[in-house]
């Protein structure tokens, strides 16, 4: 298994850590029993994006992902952050070793549990929903419903 | 001069992951050369040529079966630790099947080169039980002595820890096992060269050992196997070792192992006391990182083990920043093990996945100084600082105080 140098360079100098205590979205994913948790912090102004945090407990590319997630959605309008991909996460990461790409899913779910809960919060309707996790990782009773 | 013949030193990395691998003796690679260029021969030739080849293979067995209390013939040589427990533990098994005895017993922290193989046989019809260890990681030999039966083919239990580095009463279990008639393997790849072992003394039939833990090379171990033990061959071929091992012997990882067995069972002693020293000063200094602990038991551990875990961070992060400082150890955790489950052996001692997830080991071996331990003791708890401060998990353990 080996990580790319972008990914790297994301874990090691990760970008938008920390927390909003303002904060008009707040979504967090995974479990701790399976070794990831990402909470993502939106500010949103005019219907953008204007500031964005996150906090993790995982691995290097859990961390590498929300960074590179969070990056990707800076300044975007909330149509646009939620049309983010963990696929895109992935390819601005030059790749991730295949056992890895759970934690670019979950960087998505993330972002998206942060819009859906700033939409939920102002009475805006989200469109398309916050993304679920489709048995990407089979140790994660959360998402199994357990 | 540094005997590491690696370039372990280049860029002023620390090497902490001597159980995992251990960078060999100037000896062991001066041992070694020769038989890549001159003494070239198969050892099963007759002619001047295999007969050197022969007796580098003759010396090794001597010398290593001394270092265990053993005979020569009672050493067998194989690809390393992994191969000899497979081939131990299936003969020993099939062996006893003849009889009728299709039962074996050992423990849940057991390598997974003997509890892949057990899982092998299970499915061929064998029973296993896996004793559970205590908080500690040591399996109680009561609970061996107990879990035998009439119908028990053999006992399986690993003389130290892997990860942990927990030492197993092997002698008490060895004794049980002889009283009780059954057969007893040890699995003694981290202990070999680095604990004292007596086969004789400490009733083992089997034993398995690999050179790259004791500064041999790799891709070489042996199986010791009791004279009146019939062993049986996993391969088809020729009759080398006595029949019982088809395959051109590697005669100069052997000899190579033999050289660094020597070497490793000579300095035993020392090693045993500045190991410990290094080892407890790293346990008492990372200790005082809150909301850390000890794996494994204080004092009946290896001499070159330490592991950790520490709450609200995962371990391959830990690892990979650690790494960026220049200090390569290694971690039970499921990201690393590419794996979703954090370390069966973290979990065996009762640890929750999400504390067994945040796991640390480090292993020493005589070729790390005491200022290699001052700078991962310097350097250490800030990379736990760190990724404590982005963690959720560690912002709730904080908050709610769990």
């Amino acid at each position: 298994m080996a990580y790319s140098e972008k990914l790297m360079e994301h874990f090691a100098n990760p970008r938008n850590v920390g927390k909003i205590d303002d904060a008009d979205g707040v979504g967090e994913v995974g479990n701790a029993k399976c070794g990831d948790i990402m909470k993502v912090f939106i500010k949103v102004a005019d219907g953008i994006i204007s500031d964005v945090k996150f906090n993790t407990f995982g691995c290097a590319s859990a961390i590498a992902t929300s960074s590179m997630a969070t990056e990707m959605i800076k300044g975007k309008s909330i149509e646009d952050a939620l049309s983010l991909t963990n696929k895109a996460v992935v390819e601005a990461l030059d790749g991730l070793p295949p056992a890895k790409i759970h934690c670019s899913v979950l960087a998505e779910e993330a972002v998206k549990a942060a819009i859906a809960d700033y939409c939920n919060k102002t009475g805006k309707e989200l469109q398309g929903g916050p993304k679920k996790c489709e048995g990407c990782c089979r140790a994660c009773e959360v998402h199994n419903g357990d | 001069m540094d005997e590491r013949v690696t370039e372990g030193r280049k860029m002023e990395r620390i090497y902490v992951d001597n159980a995992a691998t251990t960078a060999m003796y100037a000896v062991t690679v001066e041992k070694m050369l020769p038989y890549f260029s001159e003494v070239y021969g198969n050892p099963s030739s007759l002619h001047s040529f295999g007969r050197e080849a022969a007796a580098a293979i003759s010396e090794a067995r001597e010398v290593i079966a001394k270092n265990i209390g053993a005979t020569a013939k009672e050493i067998a040589f194989t690809s390393g630790g992994t191969e000899a427990d497979n081939w131990a533990i299936v003969s020993a098994a099939k062996l006893s099947a003849e009889s009728g005895k299709k039962h074996i017993v050992s423990t849940t922290i057991e390598h997974h080169a003997v509890l892949h193989t057990l899982q092998r046989l299970e499915k061929e019809g064998f029973e296993v039980i896996y004793l559970n260890v205590g908080a500690n990681g040591i399996v109680r030999a009561e609970d061996v002595k107990n879990a035998i039966r009439p119908d028990t083919a053999l006992v399986t239990v690993m003389y130290a820890n892997n990860e942990i580095g927990t030492i197993q009463p092997i002698a008490e279990i060895g004794a049980v096992c002889r009283e009780k008639g059954v057969l007893f393997h040890t699995d003694a790849v981290q202990a070999a060269g680095h604990l004292p072992i007596n086969v004789k003394a400490e009733n083992i039939d089997l034993l398995s050992l690999s050179a790259h833990k004791f500064h041999g090379p790799k891709g070489v171990g042996a199986l010791f196997c009791r004279n009146d033990i019939r062993l049986q061959s996993l391969l088809t071929g020729g009759a080398q070792e006595r029949g019982r091992r088809p395959g051109t012997e590697n005669v100069g990882a052997i000899a190579g192992m033999a050289a660094a067995f020597v070497k490793a069972c000579g300095n035993m002693a020392k090693n045993a006391e500045v190991l410990s020293r290094m080892r407890d000063k790293l346990i008492g200094e990372l200790l005082k990182i809150p909301r850390s602990r000890l794996n494994g038991d204080k004092e009946k551990r290896l001499p070159g083990n330490a592991s950790f875990c520490f709450e609200g961070i995962e371990g391959e992060s830990l690892l990979l920043m650690l790494d960026m400082k220049g200090i390569c150890a290694s971690s039970g955790s499921a990201c690393t093990s590419g794996s979703l489950d954090p370390s069966h052996v973290l979990l065996a001692i009762g640890l929750p996945h999400e504390i067994a997830h945040g796991s640390l080991r480090i292993s020493l071996s005589e070729f790390n100084k005491p200022e290699e331990i001052e700078y991962i003791v310097k350097t250490l708890p800030g990379i736990v600082r760190k990724l404590r401060d982005m963690s959720p998990v560690w912002e709730r353990i904080e908050k709610e105080g769990v």
